[in-house]
């Protein structure tokens, strides 16, 4: 019974918070992937100088004219390198990134069920 | 004066590091420890405290003779961040890590009495040899004690962002954390050559692994509040490679702590504790070397140096190939008879956790080091930011966290579950929550149903521990259970957070639906060392309700740098967080208003989390 | 066997990695992104500076002259400092200079031309900063060297003497 009480007070909570739940503007989601050339190693979307006001005043006017999120991004890619877009693609550059940890997580798993198969004989 | 102390201070503490190694040598095959050799230690820690010391002297009395005080230092600063910019620094920062070392091997030594001998003056000489390599990094490509003349009369001043209280103690706090390792790794080293991998080896590593955890957990608790609310964009972890780079030891360091509980049962798994000790500092050094050498491209500004790099690199390698010959030619595999497993038990759950964690960390290790390989194979640059990192981790945390419910719950050796029906009512319990709730949310369904539903799992499960299980394993239940808080409040805080970014004149107003912003004023304030401009902004909500709110922009004397100081106010439920920044050639300021659910949540899970290794590490005292 | 093969390719991973954070040290953190030499040049509408009348892109930029298109603004102080450059550049004859005044305000741009001279044979005015994007530029000054509407140099920051000769080399 009390955790019961206490499931109906969380719902109450997250229901209160609910008033702020707003849709993500798809402008904030692409220059928030997007890596700013002056202050290396802050977003489009989080840095205030000049280079990214100019560029988040580009994205909104590119999604004006009816642009695609990918059209952006290969855009800029186009304009400055891969090296602006914190979300690097899957491609020939970037085979390892992403399947090595994925290997390293087999190899594990591997590992640990022959730990159990060697007790077994 | 205090720079000559420190300087000769230094060069005496780096003299008995061979006076050690000469003792240690000749005593290695006596039955006692000589006290000779404690006494050194001793010594050698009192002259690099002096050193250090004799540093933050130079630095509060701002003699400029002292190159590293010119730097970093002015006479404007108020004094407790002229004495916090000691460490704020390339040198500083590197004689405090020595500090930390002798420190630590001074305790090592007077905590390890009921510990074989010759395993201790093992130990001794290992940590020794990372002694002298970094005596030597210091004296010979980064001494805090040159002197400049001319005598300047002004210094350079302190960088405003490091001009915070939080920053202040964060380098130490976090070095006790990466120090920490260096023990196990010397320790571990020792224990493989005197043949000493054990359960009683493994009761007494504990106590440094949760030591050197809990200061790191601190550490990075404190970096994240302090970029919180001081880098001006409300997040407060960004995948940073310096972020990372102290995430890499944090993972290692408990995974590690897992397995030795493993340890402290059964002698299995022996060779895998040896290779996450090893791994654990060398990658402290690596994350030194990464962040020093300016190899990565970072938010976090540090002044770098190649030549720094290289020494940091070289030594880091040494250190790596005498580990692997060491393994290689001492360690001797446990014996197979006793390497049993059953597939529901305690050790399964653990090598569950090892798995996990293991396979977090090559995410982070390969996504923080992957840019330089690439650059150097085939000279292309990207970028791997936190997109990488969360479409690889966030999938893999829904069985992590099942796991972290139910592995508890099972006993060594061979166990049943018990109460599974408690388990399976548990289990829709938080399903139905989840649904409920994200249902109401404008976000995809399934994805954050799931993830919700398996922290929920782990929170009520662990909360219900508390309750039936009153203070048993107090430790681990409030670990797991702080560990599903702040994954949910992390969730939700994502979920739920709003954002208004706008540009305002001063008398201009901002409305939306929900609320109106109101920009009433400026003021000017002088202070010691900047001039703060302080912004008013009223915020009248829809509701009636009113918020004033003044962030600050700091114009700091020297050297001449704008800062944003963010105003939060922070409630339980939520925070809201203020912003405005200049900017060139317009009259309007550019404002950013947020408002972050649960943030406060965030920091107290993760502090509970230290507290519980705290707990850990005491618990354990009275009971043996 | 295969107890040595264990400890040799584990030395030899561990001496791979090492020598790639050894070179690795050497290359810059600092990313500057590389334009290749044959890249066209992009197409763009922008207000003429003084007119304020609309002008395109190819407009402006005939087929096979040289033309050197500097990014600048009166409140960049670099642009102070490579100014007297792109003065001496003006008198030669097969270039024309073309400016491009970033998010400058009109009246601080002129003013700053009337003290220092006017190097520009056309100034295109960019009050948002989003043709700077187009031509890949991220800050001020930027200069870009182009021949047959393709770009032949990128110059990121001020113009300076080797730049200048550079750049008079490559218009011979």
């Amino acid at each position: 019974m009390r955790f019961l009480k206490f499931f109906i007070l969380i719902l109450i909570i997250f229901n209160f918070n609910l008033v702020h739940a707003k849709t993500k503007s798809l402008d904030a989601k692409i220059t928030k992937n997007l890596r700013c050339l002056i202050c290396q190693g802050q977003s489009i979307h989080d840095s205030d100088s000049e280079f990214a006001i100019s560029l988040k005043t580009l994205v909104k006017k590119k999604l004006n004219e009816g642009s695609s999120e990918e059209e952006i991004y290969n855009y800029l890619k186009d304009k400055y390198g891969e090296w602006i877009l914190y979300d690097p693609g899957f491609s020939k550059n970037t085979y390892f990134l992403w399947l090595l940890p994925l290997l390293m997580f087999l190899i594990g798993g591997a590992i640990i069920l022959k730990l159990f198969i060697y007790k077994k004989n | 004066m205090a720079s000559l102390i420190g300087y000769y201070s230094l060069i005496i503490g780096f003299s008995i590091s061979f006076l050690i190694i000469f003792f240690s040598i000749k005593n290695l095959s006596k039955s006692k420890l000589d006290n000779k050799i404690i006494f050194s230690v001793f010594f050698q820690f009192f002259f690099v405290s002096l050193s250090f010391l004799g540093l933050v002297q130079s630095f509060i009395s701002s003699d400029f003779s002292n190159e590293t005080v010119f730097n970093h230092s002015h006479t404007t600063v108020p004094t407790f961040y002229k004495i916090s910019g000691a460490w704020g620094n390339h040198e500083g920062s590197l004689l405090l890590w020595l500090l930390v070392l002798t420190l630590f091997i001074f305790l090592f030594l007077l905590r390890s009495n009921d510990q074989p001998k010759k395993y201790r003056i093992l130990t001794l000489l290992f940590q020794q040899i990372i002694i002298v390599g970094f005596f030597v990094f210091l004296i010979k490509t980064s001494s805090p004690f040159n002197y400049i003349f001319p005598i300047p009369n002004e210094g350079l001043g302190l960088n405003p962002i490091l001009q915070d209280p939080a920053l202040a103690i964060h380098p130490p706090i976090l070095y006790l954390g990466y120090v920490g390792s260096s023990i196990i790794f010397s320790s571990a080293l020792a224990a493989v050559v005197t043949n000493y991998i054990s359960s009683s080896w493994a009761k007494h590593i504990k106590k440094w692994i949760l030591t050197s955890w809990i200061f790191l957990t601190l550490g990075i608790l404190l970096g994240s509040i302090w970029a919180y609310y001081e880098l001006g964009w409300g997040g407060f972890w960004f995948w940073d490679p310096v972020e990372n780079v102290s995430l890499m030891p944090w993972l290692a360091l408990i995974t590690l702590l897992h397995c030795t509980l493993v340890l402290e049962k059964k002698q299995i798994l022996t060779s895998w504790v040896v290779i996450l000790s090893i791994a654990t500092f060398t990658l402290s050094m690596c994350g030194t070397f990464l962040v020093r050498s300016g190899i990565l491209n970072s938010v976090h500004t540090f002044a770098n140096d190649p030549e720094r790099g290289l020494y940091i690199l070289i030594f880091l390698f040494i250190l790596v190939f005498l580990s692997i010959f060491i393994f290689l030619f001492f360690y001797k595999s446990e014996k197979t008879t006793t390497n049993s497993f059953f597939w529901l038990s305690k050790e399964t759950s653990i090598l569950i956790n090892n798995w996990f964690m293991m396979y977090f960390l090559s995410v982070v290790l390969i996504g923080t080091t992957y840019p330089i390989f690439l650059e150097v194979l085939s000279s292309e640059k990207i970028s791997v930011g936190p997109p990488f990192y969360n479409k690889l981790i966030i999938p893999f945390l829904v069985p992590f966290l099942l796991a972290m419910a139910i592995g508890p719950k099972l006993k060594w050796i061979k166990s049943e579950l018990e109460n599974k029906l408690n388990l399976i009512l548990f289990l829709i319990i938080s399903l139905l929550l989840s649904t409920f709730i994200i249902r109401n949310l404008d976000i995809n369904f399934l994805i954050n149903t799931i993830l919700v539903t398996s922290a929920f799992y782990l929170f009520l499960i662990t909360l219900k521990d508390f309750f039936s299980k009153k203070f048993k394993n107090l430790s681990q239940n409030l670990a797991h259970f702080s560990f599903s808080l702040l994954i949910l409040s992390i969730l939700f805080n994502n979920f739920l957070s709003t954002e208004i970014i706008t540009n305002l004149k001063i008398n201009e107003t901002y409305e939306n639906d929900a609320l109106k912003i109101n920009f009433e004023g400026i003021e000017q304030r002088d202070e010691q060392n900047f001039k703060a401009i302080i912004g008013k902004f009223v915020i009248e909500h829809n509701g009636g309700q009113t918020d004033i709110m003044q962030p600050e922009l700091r114009i700091y004397n020297q050297p001449n740098i704008i800062t944003s100081e963010a105003d939060i106010k922070t409630t339980l439920y939520k925070d809201k967080f203020m912003t405005m920044n200049s900017v060139q050639n317009q009259e309007y300021f550019n404002i950013r208003y947020q408002v972050k659910p649960f943030m406060i949540w965030i920091w107290l899970s993760t502090f509970l989390i230290s507290l519980s290794g705290l707990i850990g590490f005491f618990k354990k005292r009275y009971e043996n | 066997m295969r107890t040595k093969i264990f400890p040799i390719s584990l030395i030899i991973i561990v001496s791979v990695i090492f020598v790639i954070f050894y070179k690795g040290l050497q290359n810059s953190n600092v990313y500057k992104p590389q334009i290749g030499n044959q890249k066209n040049i992009p197409v763009f509408i922008a207000k003429a500076f003084e007119t304020e009348e609309i002008f395109k892109s190819e407009d402006i930029f005939e087929g096979d002259k040289f033309y050197l298109m500097n990014i600048w603004s009166s409140w960049c102080a670099p642009c102070r400092d490579e100014h007297k450059f792109l003065l001496n550049l003006s008198n030669q004859k097969k270039l024309k200079i073309i400016g491009l005044n970033y998010k400058d305000k009109k009246k601080n741009a002129t003013n700053f031309l009337n003290e220092l001279n006017n190097p520009y044979d056309f100034i295109f005015s960019d009050t948002d900063g989003t043709i700077a994007i187009e031509w890949g530029a991220y800050g001020v000054p930027e200069s870009f060297l182009l021949y047959k509407n393709k770009i032949v140099k990128k110059i990121i920051g001020p113009i300076d003497q080797n730049s200048l000769l550079e750049i008079k080399e490559l218009i011979q």
